[in-house]
């Protein structure tokens, strides 16, 4: 509970995610996006009269991999049903997907928070065909909308959590995650502008009264376009829910769940309606698939194939290069191609340090400025790793590195290069620099009395005399422990 | 015996002999469907010019000496329940009136494989949903022994289509009986598959976990013929099954012996026809002079069979024709207001009657609160019918019954009555819900010169089995050499 709330947030997430198949789930229509409308259907996919679902065997088993990273149970037996209800997006008026006994159930995932990593549980994930897409009208003239199919069909994860999520930032950090993994195992591009991956948000709070608590009505909030619009819908939501229950006193159970919109543009959840009961979708199994039966055999297939996940790379970042957690987490949250990145800069250089620190300042300043991933950063990563020697050997202070860093980048030039350009590839031994540090402290009386004073100011103009005398190359950090060696042994 | 009066064995022998050519033959029929069709009503569309340029071409292939497939230039007619690339499939209702499919199902594409001439596309009850085919929404089709009575149900007009010798050969499905039913009210040979045994690919769905495409013809030869071609493999039918199809014709006159038939007191109760009965009787007779054993077998769930039927298939159906919403394709409705009136004017004036009944009955069992009680319920049922069956096979390698309870009832007899209507299948239905092989063959006529079936059901997959069986009897009768005068 955030300290200055006067409530407990309670948040739990269905995420929908489109896995990265060729074909559709069903059919053995094109998945890619941005087609021309309805141009990548068939007869299936369409629901014409007597066509038949075949299941897509390698969304199956993109699926199984998915859960297995989320550590669920992966039930041995598992069933299509079919889900009724009508809506022209739905051209059979039936969607196929999983009731009652969905390929798997439970599992976790972990989440890096502030406070520490905290696990969110699981309810289940299940494998489901997705809809297509409704273009309306919005000219306002009344015409006829628009359905597009090409979307039918595709192969789409429920992931359904417990309301696990304390925090808005919780539910954002856990989107996060959630999207590395996905990316990771290459299961789902997570791409949310393009849908594929959409979040429902369920919501209410607990206010603490006499020994326990009361709890609001739940809200589910829909329409939710990215991470950051989630976060901001449930403290939104959650202030709104307070202020409501001090206004009206109702708690859960009281009044019918009721699913709400976020408006992105004003920043409020907008009720839409309160569902007196839950819709009736007449599940009944699929008569026109055939259960699916994962053997362990199969199962320890997937599981052979699966790649380090991201919680594990950063425990193992954490030990083997005694990153902090912080360093660990901001480089593995950029996704694999960038933690191999710093791994190769931090075993060229054996400088871990330095490499997670270039890592994750420059280069990744860079890759924000340019829009750009880490695959099409110009600078592979042994010309950082030899930035990093060059640096070290020739003791160039890290401003003067940072120049040379932004010269690679522009140029294309190798370290060593632009180090001698600039006349960096000068070093002072440790006694050419401390004759340099006596002059100055001698030339600025005024300077040394302040530095002793406590005035931390005054130790700039005393290193600068030095960097000034050095045309800069000398390095900052070492003029500095010499001045205040020279200091201490200097009482005043 | 006229040319059209042939079964496809003896059509088969005349253009082998080169005795008669596929378009004479072609021509033959098409003439017969000018003649009869009036009449009996059998045929929804014709596709003349079609079958007579593919006649042609089967002609062309064998003047050449090209490898001729299995059905090289005999006509065949499709229950208007298959889809047919670029002719219109209607499943007989309005909603369908002018759906031209773009592809073909996988019994047609077989069909075409083997040089079948298709020649018309024949009525149904709509959606499949009849024992009468007087729920088609265009025409009533007569029974080709009696105009005045109905050819059965659903596949009326395949069965009429045969026994009126418009066409030799014809395709079915079957759902609760509408390829048995029809086959027996019209004195032929028609043959339900075991579920799994024949793709469904293309077939348009009533009650998916029930419906089978068959075939229909004058011999067992003809059906065991027809189910060469179509049986096997699809992969575009998840429940199609991965079994090799054994060449059904070639041991088709050897008998099975030894050969134990099952008698079930549960066909032979309340409701039954006396003549239907007598026919029966001695069928069983001759099956004993060919030195089978005939012994009781019990069905003890048989009685709950038609309940779980109208469950089990209407909550499928109801699933199944959602699509049929005028958005896609098919029936829309002139005049709406908004998205949900466009729905139910649509399908309020798209389907009839008894197909409203059935999704109305099919929401109902899925609905909440009456799921477990029904539907649920009901699968648990079919398990236990199933069960039964299985006992049965143990002891027995055939059971056999009549296949409808009397002969072709009167046009218009039952419309009022559904409940007496659902009776008619009332020894068919099981063998859908256990998922069986099963097969009617003529055994009989009335005093009044209505044909009677024999109903023989075999375990899954035991086909070949199940046409030897009914070929023994067939051999020792004539009934399936009587033609209707028309
Ligand atoms: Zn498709």
């Amino acid at each position: 509970m955030s300290a200055e709330l006067p409530y407990r947030v309670v948040i739990g997430l269905e995420v929908h995610v489109q896995l990265l198949t060729e074909t559709k789930l069903f059919c053995g229509c094109s998945t890619k996006f941005g087609l021309p409308p309805n141009s990548a259907t068939c007869p299936v996919c369409i629901g014409m009269p007597g066509v038949l679902p075949v299941m897509n065997r390698r969304a199956f088993e993109l699926a199984l991999k998915a859960a297995l990273a989320l550590n669920a149970d992966i039930a041995p037996f598992t069933k299509w049903d079919r889900k009724n209800y009508y809506y022209p997006d739905l051209p059979k008026n039936y969607q196929i997907s999983q009731y009652d006994l969905p390929f798997s159930r439970n599992g976790w995932l972990e989440i890096p928070t502030a406070q520490g990593k905290k696990k969110v549980r699981l309810i289940r994930v299940h494998l489901e065909e997705d809809a297509g897409k409704m273009l309306h009208d919005e000219t306002g003239m009344g015409r006829d909308s628009l359905v597009d199919l090409n979307r039918a069909g595709t192969p789409l994860l429920e992931i359904v959590t417990r309301p696990d999520m304390n925090s808005p930032e919780e539910a954002r950090l856990f989107l996060e995650e959630l999207r590395l993994l996905l990316r990771e195992l290459k299961v789902s591009d997570c791409e949310m502008q393009e849908g594929s991956l959409r979040v429902d948000a369920n919501i209410n709070i607990h206010i603490p009264q006499g020994d326990g608590y009361v709890a609001t009505p739940i809200v589910e909030v829909k329409n939710l376009n990215s991470f950051r619009s989630v976060e901001r819908a449930m403290a939104y939501e959650a202030q709104r829910q307070y202020e409501e229950f001090r206004r009206t006193g109702k708690k859960l159970g009281e009044v019918p769940k009721a699913t709400a919109g976020w408006d992105e543009d004003h920043g409020v959840t907008v009720v839409q309606r309160r569902k007196e009961e839950a819709s009736d979708y007449r599940y009944f199994p699929e008569p026109d698939l055939v259960p699916v039966l994962v053997d362990q055999a199969w199962l320890e297939r997937i599981r052979a194939e699966l790649p380090e996940l991201p919680s594990v790379r950063r425990e193992r970042f954490q030990t083997q290069y005694q990153l902090s957690a912080y360093d660990a987490g901001v480089i593995v949250s950029q996704g694999l191609a960038f933690a191999d990145y710093f791994e190769k800069v931090a075993q060229l250089t054996g400088d871990a340090k330095a490499a997670a620190n270039w890592c994750t300042n420059q280069v990744l300043q860079v890759l924000n400025e340019r829009k750009i991933t880490i695959e099409s950063f110009p600078l592979p990563a042994e010309s950082l790793a030899d930035l990093i020697r060059k640096q070290r050997q020739y003791n160039v202070n890290p401003q003067r590195a940072r120049e040379v860093f932004a010269e690679m980048l522009k140029s294309g030039e190798a370290a060593e290069t632009i180090i001698r350009r600039l006349g960096l590839d000068v070093s002072f031994s440790t006694e050419q620099l401390r004759e340099l540090v006596r002059k100055s402290l001698a030339s600025q009386p005024k300077a040394v009395a302040d530095l002793r004073a406590g005035k931390a100011k005054a130790m700039d103009a005393l290193v600068g005399q030095v960097m000034r005398e050095t045309r800069g190359k000398a390095p900052a950090d070492e003029v500095r422990r010499l001045i205040q060696e020279e200091l201490a042994q200097t009482p005043a | 015996m006229e040319l059209i009066e042939h079964s496809a064995r003896d059509l088969l022998g005349l253009l082998d002999r080169g005795e008669i050519t596929c378009e004479e033959l072609t021509t033959a029929y098409l003439e017969a469907i000018r003649q009869r069709d009036t009449k009996v009503q059998a045929f929804v569309s014709v596709q003349a010019a079609d079958a007579l340029e593919q006649a042609r071409r089967v002609d062309e292939k064998r003047r050449r000496g090209q490898p001729l497939g299995k059905l090289a230039g005999l006509p065949v007619a499709i229950k208007d329940v298959l889809c047919t690339q670029g002719v219109p499939t209607t499943c007989c209702s309005k909603i369908l009136q002018n759906f031209i499919p773009p592809y073909d199902a996988h019994v047609i594409e077989r069909l075409k494989q083997e040089d079948a001439v298709l020649i018309g596309k024949t009525n149904m009850d709509e959606f499949a949903m009849g024992s009468s085919t007087e729920n088609s929404a265009f025409q009533i089709t007569r029974n080709p022994w009696d105009l005045e009575r109905t050819p059965g149900g659903s596949s009326g007009g395949s069965a009429a289509a045969v026994a009126a010798c418009e066409v030799p050969l014809s395709i079915g499905s079957d759902t609760g009986g509408s390829i048995r039913q029809p086959a027996s009210l019209c004195g032929i040979v028609g043959l339900k598959p075991t579920y799994g045994r024949v793709s469904r690919y293309g077939l348009v769905a009533f009650a998916s976990s029930l419906d089978q495409v068959g075939p229909f013809g004058h011999e067992v030869y003809d059906v065991a013929l027809l189910m060469e071609v179509i049986a096997g493999h699809d992969k575009r039918d998840s429940t199609s099954v991965p079994e090799p199809v054994p060449p059904y014709r070639e041991k088709l006159e050897e008998p099975v012996r030894p050969l134990t038939i099952g008698v079930a007191c549960e066909y032979f109760g309340e409701g039954l026809d006396a003549e239907v009965e007598r026919a029966v009787r001695e069928a069983l007779e001759v099956y004993r002079r060919l030195g089978a054993t005939v012994r009781d077998v019990s069905l003890p769930h048989s009685k709950y069979a038609v309940a779980t039927y109208y469950i089990v298939a209407t909550a499928e159906a109801s699933s199944n024709l959602a699509r049929y919403d005028g958005v896609h394709y098919g029936y829309r409705a002139k005049k709406f207001d908004n998205m949900i009136h466009m729905y139910s004017r649509t399908r309020g004036e798209g389907f009839g009657p008894e197909v409203k009944r059935r999704i109305m009955l099919g929401t109902y069992v899925l609905s909440r609160g009456y799921y477990e009680a029904y539907y649920l319920k009901a699968l648990k049922v079919r398990r236990l019918i199933k069960e039964d069956f299985d006992k049965a096979f143990a002891e027995c390698d055939v059971i056999a019954g009549p296949t409808s309870p009397t002969p072709a009832f009167k046009i218009g007899e039952r419309v009022a009555d559904p409940l007496a209507m659902y009776l008619s299948d009332i020894y068919t239905i099981s063998c859908n819900l256990a998922g069986i092989a099963g097969i009617s063959i003529p055994c009989g006529f009335t005093k009044s010169g209505l044909p009677i079936g024999l109903q023989l059901l075999a375990p899954p997959f035991a086909e070949e089995k199940l046409l030897r069986i009914a070929r023994m009897y067939e051999r020792e009768t004539d009934w399936h050499q009587q033609r209707p005068r028309l």
